[in-house]
């Protein structure tokens, strides 16, 4: 099976403080579903920073996408980017845009037509549940719903690697259902793949993932 | 709502500027229409033992527009009465001749002092009179009101900038979550700032526009095209297509100095 990502002796650290994730070795298969736990502090967003290219590896070498990411230049990089979806741990929504034009982001930038963008972004906006709040600003809407529309955001574009920090974080049950189901969906229906931050995995989740967890700086996998 | 207050710090700032640019250009031209203005009643006055064709006196100095001679049948109608025609024509022959000199623009002090001196050179040029004291106070008067207004457009023009670079941070700051954000889903740079400068552009437009209608208004009221007028000036001292031309220029380029300077400034956060 193709790999999506590859880290060898991946280490990571922010400029010139301590490591943070120590040249760990892992892999992604394409299409697969993948579950990161950890302690509050032990590197999990780090981690998924340097799979976007955001924080560039200490040490190792990392491929995504069949993409090295170490000394990648900026053009490539985008390239990259354009086909990864996206869900932060503090949203970064785009506060001056409403929240149509903030899930149509990623369409804008694959140069999608307008019309399709807009159907799209109808289409997303319904699956979240939001369709009641077109139009209005990320501040406008609750911590929750904020979290959907970057959900909404990152599926978009159907990218071949969803990559969401703890994208139930601020939901109840309900809504946290409805985050699982979407992902559930792109993993089944498009073979996306699939990258997760969560402190409690779903039990009702109807795929076969794969989990690994964070300590000490290394990364091990959970059977 | 949203979308008039991202707008309106830099066009404010903007306006200010360009306020200052406008005010200025208009004095300068008033100040030139009312130099000329001067010119036209200003004149010196030149006595000569022999009589000076007009072509002599222009060639004295290249200020001089015409030289026109007095007529001495004034001084010598008063004694009339008791002299024969064939005396008056004598005498006549004797009086100096008195030339009336006007000047193509009103001079400084010191081309006057220079035109004084060209024309006493002239050896049958005996005495010049030129007003100096009286035209001195009014030249002065005039540059010290250009200069003051030049110094406070150069102080608002200043200030303004110092205020910009001060919005610049908080710009920076606001452009620079939005261009983080669009980077990370994969921008390309010129699409991250395209928003940055349509933004800068439109405001510059804005500006720009705002400018032209207020000086518009305020120069065709007709106060202000009375006051003008009660001083003499009757050109047209705002000229809507030459000035919109600078102010547009002007908006345009601090705008675009000022987005490319937040490009140039960016650096994606982790
Ligand atoms: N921008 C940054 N600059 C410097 N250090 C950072 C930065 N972001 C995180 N860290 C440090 O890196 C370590 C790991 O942080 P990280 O955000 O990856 O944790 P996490 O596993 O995602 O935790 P949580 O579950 O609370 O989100 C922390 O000790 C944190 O202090
Ligand atoms: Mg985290």
């Amino acid at each position: 099976m193709d790999k999506v990502i590859i880290a060898k002796d991946l280490s990571l650290s922010y400029s010139n403080s301590e490591t943070i994730i120590n040249k760990v070795n892992f892999s992604v298969d394409s299409g697969s579903f993948v579950f990161i736990t950890g302690a509050s502090g032990s590197g999990k967003s780090t981690l998924l920073k340097s799979l976007f290219g955001a924080l560039k590896p200490k040490q190792g070498s990392l491929v995504v996408g069949g993409v090295e990411l170490v000394g990648i230049s900026c053009s490539k990089l985008n390239f990259l980017r354009r086909h990864i979806g996206i869900v932060f741990q503090d949203y970064k929504l785009v506060k001056e845009w409403s929240i149509d034009k903030n899930i149509m982001l990623p369409l804008i930038i694959n140069g999608y037509v307008k019309s399709v963008a807009q159907s799209q972004v109808d289409k997303l906006l319904k699956h979240v549940r939001l369709n009641h709040q077109v139009g209005k600003y990320p501040l406008e809407l609750s911590g929750g719903e904020q979290q959907r529309v970057a959900m909404a955001r990152a599926l978009a574009h159907n990218p071949v690697l969803i990559l969401a920090d703890e994208p139930t974080g601020n939901l109840d049950e309900y809504s946290s259902d409805l985050i699982w189901k979407l992902l559930e969906g792109a993993n089944k229906q498009l073979n996306t793949t699939v990258i997760v931050v969560t402190h409690n995995i779903p039990q009702t989740l109807n795929v076969e993932y794969k989990h690994f967890h964070i300590e000490y700086g290394s990364i091990h996998e959970v059977n | 709502m949203k979308s008039i207050k991202n707008h309106l710090s830099l066009v404010i700032a903007l306006l200010s500027i360009l306020f200052s640019i406008q005010v200025f250009l208009i004095v300068d031209r008033s100040i030139n229409a009312y130099k000329e203005n001067l010119a036209n009643n200003y004149s010196v006055i030149a006595v000569s033992q022999k009589r000076l064709t007009n072509h002599n006196i222009l060639s004295i100095n290249k200020i001089i527009s015409n030289a026109e001679e007095l007529s001495p049948d004034s001084v010598i109608k008063r004694l009339n009465s008791d002299m024969q025609n064939k005396n008056i024509e004598l005498l006549k022959l004797s009086l100096p001749k008195f030339y009336k000199i006007t000047l193509s623009y009103y001079p400084s002090p010191k081309e006057i002092g220079k035109l004084t001196a060209d024309l006493l050179r002239n050896s049958s040029i005996t005495k010049v009179e030129n007003f100096s004291s009286n035209h001195n106070t009014t030249y002065k008067l005039l540059l010290l009101f250009k200069s003051v207004v030049t110094i406070f457009a150069l102080v608002v023009i200043i200030v303004t900038i110092l205020l910009i670079f001060k919005e610049l941070k908080i710009w920076q700051y606001k452009h620079n979550e939005r261009m983080n954000i669009m980077g990370l889903f994969g921008a390309a740079l010129w699409l991250r700032s395209a928003v940055l400068f349509r933004l800068a552009i439109v405001d510059a437009l804005i500006a720009s526009f705002l400018a032209l209608c207020i000086f518009l208004y305020i120069s065709s009221s007709p106060w202000v095209l009375q006051q003008f007028s009660y001083i003499g000036i009757n050109i047209v001292i705002f000229n809507p297509l030459e000035d919109f031309a600078i102010i547009l220029g002007v908006a345009l380029s601090i705008s675009v100095v000022l987005a490319s300077l937040i490009v140039v400034g960016h650096k994606e956060e982790v």
